[in-house]
């Protein structure tokens, strides 16, 4: 028996028996991916996609309930484009581009994220993690139907696991009782507690914040603008922070910092949780409670990501605070880079060392959301009295200094990782080159003449010559080949070429850059090529 | 690498310095802390240089 830890919003997997459980024998997977949440289904449609067959056990029998991922970023919905499911998520969620922060009850500034032009995806999307993940599930029914090689076995708790030298072996218990599962590799997306880590004893370091937000889901249809609203020591909620910000279906998420010392079981009282409400959207606006909770936050991170055969990706591996949307989308980034890494070492492509890139890039993406969220949080939440000194000075010069806003730090959004120093890049051959396509980045997206560039980035090794002739056809990689004659200053010139006539870039599966020259030379491609695929 | 000027700079060094106390006049020990917090900042984006600002960091901390 496996009772739930938490309700479900919606039903998506339901328990079915398996073939597997009555073998007496455990069955032998490529990939089993532990826990279905949005890094873990992301994983399974990635790497199914690239023809590897895997298999997700999920604990529940569909999504969670409740509040907790809203903000989706750019290089997310770009993830989902090449995974087929960023339309829906566009469609359906709010795009906002201004925020405001509120000191008492005075705007002390506000800001556009101003979208470059030129690609397709707004800069965030708010959006219901639910829903998310949602359409990750039902892209993935979809293409189950053309072939994927994904199967997912819903109320599948994973409760025991030993490394063996070629497999890893997993207790597995379901409503009929427990049976094995054999895999080559195990990805653990369990989530912040991950059972996967506690199994392996593994540490989860890092600092806890001491301090609890109350989470208000309201439904209403008053007409607030759509724009992130932050307020610092405002009328009600003296001395603390507050935030807003509108979600799809009429709903607003609410956000009210409350302190360390709280009695949680009086602030989760409705009547108070409603008069907090009506105190920041007027006590005349009808609303409905959606749902509500009291979070607390630390920022932690795994040592390692990669153990032998088990990796560990998304909250599992590392945790952060709210502030900055950086946790979900954090998540994708990892698979983004480990799916086409596990493909091209299970298809015998890369040696097994590729594998340790996984750690080296994702854990250099995880530090830097970890300082960048801890330091909104130090902003928010204060710790010591010159925290509160320069926090309060920053306020104070903010309305009439311009220069202070930048200071203002009520969470840096997500903004997807540069892999600088990666193992895999190549020395950059073109310096010169703009600073934001250096080798390690990920890839801009830019309008063509028809479609935008990341269409065209979406398979495997990807060769792209800009102004650049190129042979038709070369091994190991896709030729993509674009002339800037007819629009010499558009987004393609601007971000790919900078002052350089032309450019060849080398561009990984997950499309990010691991070489570029101003012009084609078979030898160089091929060393960096067998660079990018981790071979010295 | 710019290197912070710790030799005198300050061509009428009496005059900013008496201007500095006259700021603080008739202030709150408080409201004296926030003063000098939001002088740190304006100073320090003027100056605009990562490398002067964190030697200018660490000769503060060491001089007390
Ligand atoms: C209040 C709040 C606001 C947030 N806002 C944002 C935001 O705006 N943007 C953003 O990007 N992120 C945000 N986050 C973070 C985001 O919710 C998480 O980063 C994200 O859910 C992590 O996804 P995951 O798949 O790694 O883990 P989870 O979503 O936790 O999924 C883990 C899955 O594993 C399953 N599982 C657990 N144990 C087992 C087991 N033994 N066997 C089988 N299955 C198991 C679970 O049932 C679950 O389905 C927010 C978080 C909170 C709390």
């Amino acid at each position: 028996m496996i009772a739930p830890r938490y309700q479900t919003a919606f039903r998506l997997y339901p328990y079915k028996k398996s073939p597997a459980q009555d073998a007496g024998t455990a069955m032998r997977h490529p990939v089993v991916i532990v826990g279905g949440g949005p890094v873990g289904m992301a994983l399974a449609l990635d790497l199914g996609k690239k023809g590897i067959a895997c298999l997700v056990l999920d604990d529940h029998d569909g999504v969670g309930m409740g509040s907790r991922a809203i903000c989706f970023a750019k290089r997310t919905l770009e993830i989902c484009d090449r995974l087929g499911c960023g339309a829906p998520m566009v469609d359906k969620g709010v795009v906002w581009n201004v925020g405001r922060v509120f000191r008492e009850d005075r705007e002390i500034y506000s800001f556009n994220l101003l979208p470059e032009d030129g690609h397709r995806r707004p800069a965030f999307i708010n959006l219901q993690q639910p829903y998310f993940e949602q359409f990750l599930v039902e892209e993935i029914r979809l293409q189950q139907a053309d072939g994927l090689p994904v199967e997912i076995r819903g109320q599948n708790r994973v409760i025991g696991q030993a490394q063996q030298d070629d497999h890893v072996l997993l207790d597995v218990d379901t409503p009929d009782g427990p049976y094995q599962i054999a895999a080559n590799y195990v990805v653990a997306c369990d989530g912040a507690n991950s059972p996967m880590r506690q199994m392996l004893g593994l540490g989860f370091e890092g600092r806890t914040f001491e301090d609890n937000f109350l989470i208000a889901d309201i439904r209403m249809t008053a007409d607030f603008p759509v724009e992130r609203r932050f307020w610092f020591n405002p009328p009600f909620n003296p001395n603390e922070t507050a935030l807003m910000h509108k979600q799809p279906d009429d709903v607003w998420r609410l956000d009210f910092q409350l302190g360390w010392d709280i009695d949680r079981d009086a602030e989760l009282d409705p009547d108070k949780i409603r008069a907090r409400v009506a105190g920041m959207i007027g006590q005349d606006t009808p609303f409905e409670l959606v749902w509500t909770s009291i979070y607390t936050f630390r920022c932690c991170t795994m040592k390692d990501y990669r153990h032998g055969r088990v990796f560990f990706a998304g909250d599992s591996a590392h945790q952060v605070s709210p502030f900055g949307a950086r946790g979900a989308n954090g998540g994708i980034q990892d698979i983004d880079n480990l799916a086409w890494k596990l493909a091209a070492v299970i298809d015998g492509d890369a040696p097994d060392a590729l594998l340790n890139t996984y750690h080296e890039e994702r854990k250099h993406g995880a530090l830097e959301n970890i300082k960048n969220s801890s330091r909104s949080a130090d902003f928010l939440t204060p710790r010591n009295p010159a925290h509160t000194l320069f926090r309060n000075a920053v306020l104070d010069l903010v309305e009439t200094y311009e220069f202070a806003r930048p200071m203002v730090n009520s969470g840096r959004l997500s903004v997807p990782c540069t892999y600088d120093s990666s193992s895999l890049n190549s020395l950059d051959g073109l310096p010169d080159g703009p600073d934001r396509s250096r080798p390690g980045s990920p890839c801009s997206d830019a309008k063509m003449a028809e479609g935008f560039l990341l269409d065209h980035l979406a398979g495997g090794f990807t060769l792209l010559a800009i102004n650049a002739p190129l042979p038709s056809d070369i091994d190991g990689v896709a030729v993509v080949s674009f002339s800037t004659d007819k629009d010499p200053s558009g987004p393609l010139a601007k971000r790919y070429l900078g002052p350089a006539p032309g450019a060849v870039y080398l561009i990984r599966p997950d499309q990010h850059v691991a070489a570029r020259w101003e012009t084609y030379d078979a030898g160089a491609v091929a060393t960096a090529l067998q660079k990018a695929k981790g071979g010295a | 690498m710019a290197d912070l000027n710790l030799s005198p700079n300050l061509p009428e060094c009496d005059d900013f310095y008496a201007a500095l106390l006259e700021t603080h006049e008739g202030l709150e020990e408080a409201q004296m802390h926030a003063l000098n917090a939001r002088l740190i900042l304006i100073l320090a984006n003027h100056i605009g240089d990562t490398e002067v600002l964190t030697q200018a960091l660490q000769a503060a901390r060491k001089s007390s």
